[in-house]
């Protein structure tokens, strides 16, 4: 009742109801903690954010079509320590295509189950997420990865360079974003899984081939977290077996803040992208205000319940126009 | 006790009146001042044609809408409806098309669902439900068992059940909102039982449908609805079909019968041998360019599944066809559209569009291909796709992209047309293709139908309606009890010929 009296006067959706709530925190931060908008820090968030934005990417084809992805924390841990144990014993190059190698093989897992057993995206992918973090365990035998001689190697310029004064890893961002915003926007492949996740069975009572688009977009998926795991791997020189705990949800609630509907059929990349360095910066802010890292848990946990329930009432008030 | 007093009322006293009724929808005057009297123990049918403002008058009697103007009297007392829930309180009970019973559940639990009778310690009393179950059963006359596990009742009777809830609730005023949608003849047949047998007890019943031989067997009065307004009420027994569709449109239809037969082509589509589990067993059809090959059948005959076959949107063990004369085989929609078929689905909402996207999103999708350059889609060409076919079929549409949503029944079909058409079919199969659509779209599509068959495109025409089949067919098949029963020539094309292809073993 409280919500239709703030909500009808500005006629806003419900979307836009829960954009403002945040958008208002966010100013609230910035009075307390007015150094967030230096440059230097502006820059330090996005560098911090491109790595979930990078994420953020693969899973907003997945969600457009409809479906989710929640094995992404697991894949980027295990893409990390892959990528940083292979870098000292085999030479970046090969850990490079490694890690990416991984990505797409879950990738393409993933799709097998989801597109093509038909088996629910949450169940499939939560367990791929249970999986792959078993694996990074053996595989890292529980100890932390790290590579030795961080200064002697070119790998440290994908995450740790600047290019005209911009942090590579926001340059890498901002060139995945055109490039698979014209995908997505501009293309058949793109137009079709707006299709799939507006409506399933009129796409294919059209002769479109959901299948294959569906395994697609988990294959990019699986492909934008391994490059963000080269990007974070370069960063930090270093991987811990939980460094993805965790972002599942994270990027999931960026997305879904971007305008993704998690029934599917909407979204765009930029906005995912926006999505998620919108909660970097209220992170940013709070810890800035002095509260401890993991706020950023509970932060998820916000975003991710007030915007399916904005998505669901929006929803419903469509449907019953 | 409140709840006696809620029933008893005497047969041929007023029930309800609605008095000078309006309804106002952004854009839309949906009722316009409409005034009806409903008397107990009458069946009091409205028509009118899609849109004419049936369903609207209903949910604004049974408490869905408020009404902006004007007012109901029901049984003397005037009242202002919320909600549903008072409506049924009151003792109005608006029975919808779609029938909502807990499938799970018997036939006592679904009748008393949300006042189940609870024992001392709080659990269902289990004798006392059984009971109450077998007194409304009885009172009611229906065929009902109060055991029995609802899901598992045909059709026909999980409507009794549904009903049978309207008698436990007392209810004095019964509306039934295009009952027999998804029934056959037979079940049809009970369903009218099961209302007379309402109406001996006293029950007022307001029956809407567009299917006038219906309602002229059933209905004591019928009342006409046009564009919202109120047309008049007839007494059924003194009027026949034209006069009440006189009143429908305003004007009288002409005979479809006039047509000159079509001289078909060649062979585009021959299945020598079809089956589709649980529906049809080794059946055999052909259709050739520049014809109309109409389909009949009741619901559940299986046409729109052996569409689904023809379309490689479902599995058959068994099937063998012929595509202008060469063995083909389909396994997805993909094959069908790329050999030249299309497929104009039964459910338009859930199969024809995606109703979030536009108009011209929606047409190019079965057609991407050629509005593509190197994967690329050009926007240009698809609007120019659209308003080609907004024009060829007389869309209403805002704008390419703008949600086809919000759209009428109608222009949604038009849409789902082009976006066939644009793909440039040899054959079209169209299921159903003017349910939900009102009259004046109904003739245009109509019309475009017989235009594309001259041009020298096939087309199934699959109906449950034999207007429909008798207006357009240039031959029709019936489908019944999984086998094709009659395949009638234009010449021999009757309602008479086609009943029997029903009711023959």
């Amino acid at each position: 009742m409280l919500l239709q009296i703030i909500r009808k006067p500005f006629h806003l959706s419900y979307y836009q109801l829960v954009i403002a709530f945040f958008g208002l925190a966010l100013i609230g931060i910035l009075f307390v903690a007015p150094t967030m908008l230096s440059p230097d820090n502006i820059k330090l968030v996005l560098r911090q954010g491109s790595i979930p934005a990078l994420m953020a990417i693969g899973v907003t084809f997945v969600v457009i079509s409809g479906r989710l992805d929640l094995s992404i924390g697991s894949l980027l841990s295990l893409c990390a320590i892959l990528i940083v144990d292979l870098h000292d014993k085999v030479g970046p190059v090969i850990a490079i295509g490694a890690g990416l190698g991984i990505g797409l093989l879950v990738g393409c897992v993933n799709g097998f189950l989801v597109a093509v057993l038909r088996l629910n995206p949450l169940i499939a992918t939560l367990g791929m997420l249970s999986l792959l973090q078993g694996i990074s365990l053996i595989y890292s035998d529980g100890r932390n990865a790290l590579i030795m001689d961080p200064e002697n190697t070119w790998f440290s310029f994908i995450g740790r360079s600047y290019i005209a004064g911009i942090p590579v890893p926001i340059i890498i961002l901002i060139i995945a974003t055109i490039g698979f915003s014209i995908l997505l926007r501009y293309t058949t492949f793109g137009r079709k899984i707006y299709a799939i996740g507006g409506n399933e069975a009129a796409s294919r009572y059209s002769g479109i081939n959901a299948k294959r688009i569906v395994f697609s977009c988990y294959v990019i998926s699986g492909l934008m977290t391994a490059v963000a795991a080269v990007v974070f791997s370069s960063r930090v020189m270093g991987a811990q077996n939980n460094s993805g705990s965790g972002l599942e949800l994270y990027v999931l609630s960026g997305v879904i803040l971007g305008g993704a509907s998690l029934f599917g059929g909407s979204g765009t990349i930029l906005l995912s992208v926006v999505g998620v360095m919108i909660l970097e910066f209220i992170q940013n802010g709070l810890l800035i205000v002095g509260l401890p890292y993991y706020t950023q848990w509970i932060l998820t946990w916000i975003v991710i319940i007030a915007i399916v329930w904005s998505d669901l009432a929006s929803k419903r008030y469509r449907e019953h126009q | 006790m409140k709840a006696n007093d809620k029933s008893s009322q005497r047969a041929g006293e007023i029930s309800l009146s609605v008095n000078g009724i309006s309804k106002r929808f952004p854009g839309v005057l949906a009722l316009d001042k409409v005034s009806v009297d409903v008397h107990a123990g009458e069946v009091h049918a409205i028509c009118g044609e899609n849109g004419a403002g049936k369903s609207t008058l209903m949910k604004v009697i049974a408490g869905n809408y408020r009404a902006d103007e004007g007012d109901l009297v029901f049984r003397g007392v005037k009242i202002d409806l919320r909600s549903p829930l008072q409506a049924k309180e009151l003792g109005i009970l608006l029975i919808h098309q779609e029938i909502s019973l807990v499938p799970e559940l018997t036939v006592a639990e679904n009748i008393f669902l949300g006042s189940l009778p609870y024992n001392r310690m709080g659990f269902v009393d289990w004798q006392q439900l059984y009971r109450r179950t077998e007194e409304v059963i009885a009172k009611a006359g229906f065929k009902l068992s109060a055991k029995d596990i609802a899901g598992e009742l045909p059709v026909a009777r999980q409507q009794m059940v549904e009903i049978a809830r309207a008698v436990a609730l007392q209810s004095s005023l019964v509306i039934f909102d295009e009952p027999t949608a998804s029934l056959t003849e037979a079940e049809a047949k009970a369903l009218f039982d099961t209302i007379r047998q309402l109406k001996e007890n006293g029950v007022a019943i307001l029956y809407i449908s567009h299917k006038l031989p219906e309602i002229l067997q059933i209905s004591d009065r019928v009342s006409v609805l046009r564009d919202g307004r109120y047309q008049g009420t007839l007494q059924t027994d003194e009027v026949d079909e034209n006069a009440i569709t006189a009143l429908m449109i305003g004007r009288h239809l002409e005979n479809p019968n006039d047509r000159p037969a079509s001289h078909p082509g060649d062979e585009v589509l021959s299945i020598d041998r079809i089956t589709v589990p649980g529906f049809i067993d080794q059946a055999e059809l052909s259709v050739h360019a520049g014809e109309i090959l109409g389909m009949y059948g009741l619901v559940g005959a299986g046409r729109s599944e052996l569409a689904e076959v023809i379309f490689g949107l479902r599995d058959s063990p068994d099937v063998s066809m012929r595509w202008h004369g060469k063995p083909v085989k389909i396994s997805s929609p993909s094959d069908a559209v790329r050999l030249g078929i299309g497929l104009v689905p039964e459910d338009r909402k859930d199969h024809g569009l995606i109703l979030d996207m536009g108009g011209a999103t929606n047409m190019t999708l079965p057609a991407l291909r050629a509005v593509q350059h190197f994967g690329f889609i050009s926007r240009d060409k698809e609007v120019r796709i659209f308003e080609d076919y907004r024009e060829k079929l007389q869309i209403a549409a805002r704008g390419p992209f703008a949600s086809v949503r919000t759209l009428s029944g109608g222009n949604q079909q038009k849409i789902v047309l082009g976006k066939w058409l644009s793909t440039h079919p040899d054959l079209l199969i169209l299921d159903e293709p003017t349910r939900g659509v009102d009259v004046g779209a109904k003739a245009e599509i109509h019309r475009l139908i017989s235009e594309l068959a001259k041009a020298g495109m096939a087309i199934i025409v699959i109906s449950s309606e034999m207007p429909e089949i008798l207006l357009l067919s240039d031959r029709a098949i019936v489908i019944h009890n999984g086998r094709v029963t009659r395949e009638l020539p234009r010449a021999q094309l009757s309602e008479q010929t086609l009943v029997e292809g029903i009711t023959s073993t």
